[in-house]
Formats: C-alpha cells, sequence, structure tokens
C-alpha cells in the first residue's frame, strides 16, 4: 500500500534538490486545457509530456505547464514549445504519442517534428 | 465531453482561475444518481454574469473564461434526466461558487464517469499551490484526497515534483482498487 511515510522519504529525498530545479528550466511546454482543449483531448497529451519528459531524464531543463485556449480551437489539442532564444513551435492536433516523439525528437534531439506543427497542417 | 470527469476537470479550471484557493470535488454515487459537486473559494460570480453561464449564446470575449463549459456539463446533466444549479457568491466573507450537477446513471444517455484520477492528477501537477479536496463516495466505500495533508508532509517540495505526481497516482490507483475489490 501506498502509505504517507513514502512521501515523507520523497521530501526527504526531494528537500535539496529544489534549489537547483527552479531557475534551470531553459525550456517551456504548453499544453492549452481550456474547454475545447480538454474535449479535444488534452488531458492524456499533457500527461504524456510530464511521464516522457521524467523518464527521459529532462526535468531539469524543461518544465511542463498548463495554459488556456490560443484561439485555434479546431487545431486543439495544442502544445506550444518556447526555448530560450528560439522562436514559438505550435504543435497542433497532438496526441500521447505524438508527445512522446516531441520530446524524443525534438526536446531531446533538437529537432523539430515538422509533420505535427501548425506551418504543415492544413 | 467523451467522459465527465474531463467536464470535472474542465469546470474546476475555472475554480483556479476564479483565485480559488481551495476547490472541493465531490462525487456522491448513491442508487441510480450520481451528484457532482465542484464548491470554490474563488472571487464568484455577480447574479449578472451568473445568469448568462448557462447559455453559450450570451458568451462574449469577456466572459469568455466561462466560455462552453458549463453549457456542456447541463447539457450532459440534462440528458439524463438531472440538472445543474450554481450558486455563487462576490461578498467579502464566505465568496465563492458551487456547481451541483445531478445525473441518472441508468439513463441511456448517461456519459461515463471515466477517468477521475487522471483528472486529479492533471489539476495537480497544472496547479500545484493550490489546494483541492477530493472525495469519491460510493456504495462500496470512499476514495479521498485532500491536497493540504500532502502538502503538510512535503514541506517545502512542491506537489508538482514529478515523484509526488507518480505517488498520488499510485495512491489513487491503489484506493479506488481497495473499495472497487469489496
Amino acid at each position: 500500500m501506498k502509505s504517507l511515510a513514502e512521501l515523507q522519504a520523497i521530501k526527504d529525498k526531494m528537500k535539496d534538490k529544489v534549489v537547483i530545479r527552479e531557475g534551470a528550466n531553459s525550456t517551456r511546454v504548453v499544453v492549452g486545457m481550456a474547454t475545447c482543449g480538454i474535449a479535444a483531448g488534452a488531458r492524456p497529451v499533457l500527461g504524456a509530456f510530464v511521464e516522457a519528459v521524467n523518464e527521459s531524464g529532462l526535468a531539469q531543463s524543461v518544465t511542463v505547464s498548463q495554459t488556456g485556449c490560443v484561439g485555434l480551437c479546431q487545431y486543439e489539442p495544442i502544445v506550444e514549445v518556447y526555448e530560450a532564444g528560439k522562436e514559438k513551435v505550435t504543435y497542433v492536433k497532438m496526441t500521447a504519442d505524438k508527445a512522446k516523439k516531441v520530446v524524443e525528437k525534438h526536446l531531446k534531439g533538437g529537432k523539430v517534428v515538422v509533420e505535427y506543427t501548425v506551418a504543415n497542417c492544413e | 465531453m467523451k467522459e465527465l470527469s474531463l467536464n470535472i476537470l474542465d469546470i474546476t479550471e475555472n475554480s483556479v482561475k476564479a483565485g480559488a484557493t481551495l476547490t472541493e470535488i465531490l462525487i456522491v454515487e448513491k442508487g441510480d444518481t450520481l451528484t457532482l459537486t465542484i464548491k470554490d473559494d474563488g472571487c464568484g460570480m455577480s447574479d449578472e454574469i451568473l445568469k448568462t453561464v448557462e447559455n453559450p449564446f450570451y458568451t462574449t470575449r469577456t466572459t469568455r473564461k466561462v466560455g462552453l463549459g458549463i453549457p456542456l456539463l447541463k447539457m450532459a446533466a440534462e440528458m439524463t434526466g438531472g440538472q445543474v444549479k450554481i450558486v455563487s457568491s462576490t461578498k467579502e466573507i464566505d465568496h465563492g461558487t458551487t456547481v451541483t450537477a445531478l445525473f441518472y446513471k441508468n439513463h441511456l444517455d448517461f456519459t461515463p464517469l471515466g477517468d477521475v484520477k487522471e483528472t486529479i492528477v492533471t489539476l495537480i501537477q497544472g496547479h500545484p499551490d493550490t489546494d483541492f479536496l477530493f472525495t469519491h463516495q460510493t456504495t462500496n466505500g470512499e476514495i479521498k484526497l485532500d491536497t493540504r495533508e500532502l502538502r503538510q508532509i512535503l514541506e517545502g517540495v512542491p506537489l508538482d515534483t514529478y515523484e509526488v505526481i507518480v505517488w498520488i497516482k499510485e495512491y489513487l490507483n491503489e484506493q479506488y482498487l481497495t473499495v472497487l475489490d469489496k
């Protein structure tokens, strides 16, 4: 059984790391979580990003957060990637599988997955 | 919305946007009814806005933070013969909004509840600085999660720390398994 003692152990382990984590992040992944995004399937996309970013060891440099409607409801779920010194990349019609690919190729490999971007959308 | 849990996520996002410090999500399953209550201590809505939130066509860009969320929840409830009630106050003391939705589970058009755990985890992950009190009562037992309790144990460690999020996910999973096993 999961116990509160386990949570205590997590706290003890993480306590020192928290300071390092703040400020070190240079890349932001933002998932649209308004009614339009949620209805189109943003929840599993967000979950996939959180999991994949942490599983690939990118937690120190990438934060995953949520935002409201960006006004392109027909292209939801929409994910925006902000990297320091680079132009914003907007991914549209995302799925959990596409999210994993974006983490692997773009966030880890440094190459934008062009076929998922808004520029490539009909 | 394919699952009620997505409506819950959507409506609770409004509470967070209204500046709530604590949002209570209560699901009560009793007989053939499911009652959902989302209660926040956010800024609340004036009577004027309250009158318009249920109608999507009255929504203008200035009140867009409400948008289609309430109409979609209302539709899902009314399709089963149920209803949605909203009570809100902007008073200095006890301000906030309470949305209550009643569903009849045996109705053909009842939208399945879906993955509530994932909704709760998503809310905590996205809003680690606000508190959520989640309670799901079924005839088999009760599932409960209070982020204020977790926060106390975690002291300064943020709730959206990946290890904590994984713990919450597994904790809820186990709670549901225990209740469903009965």
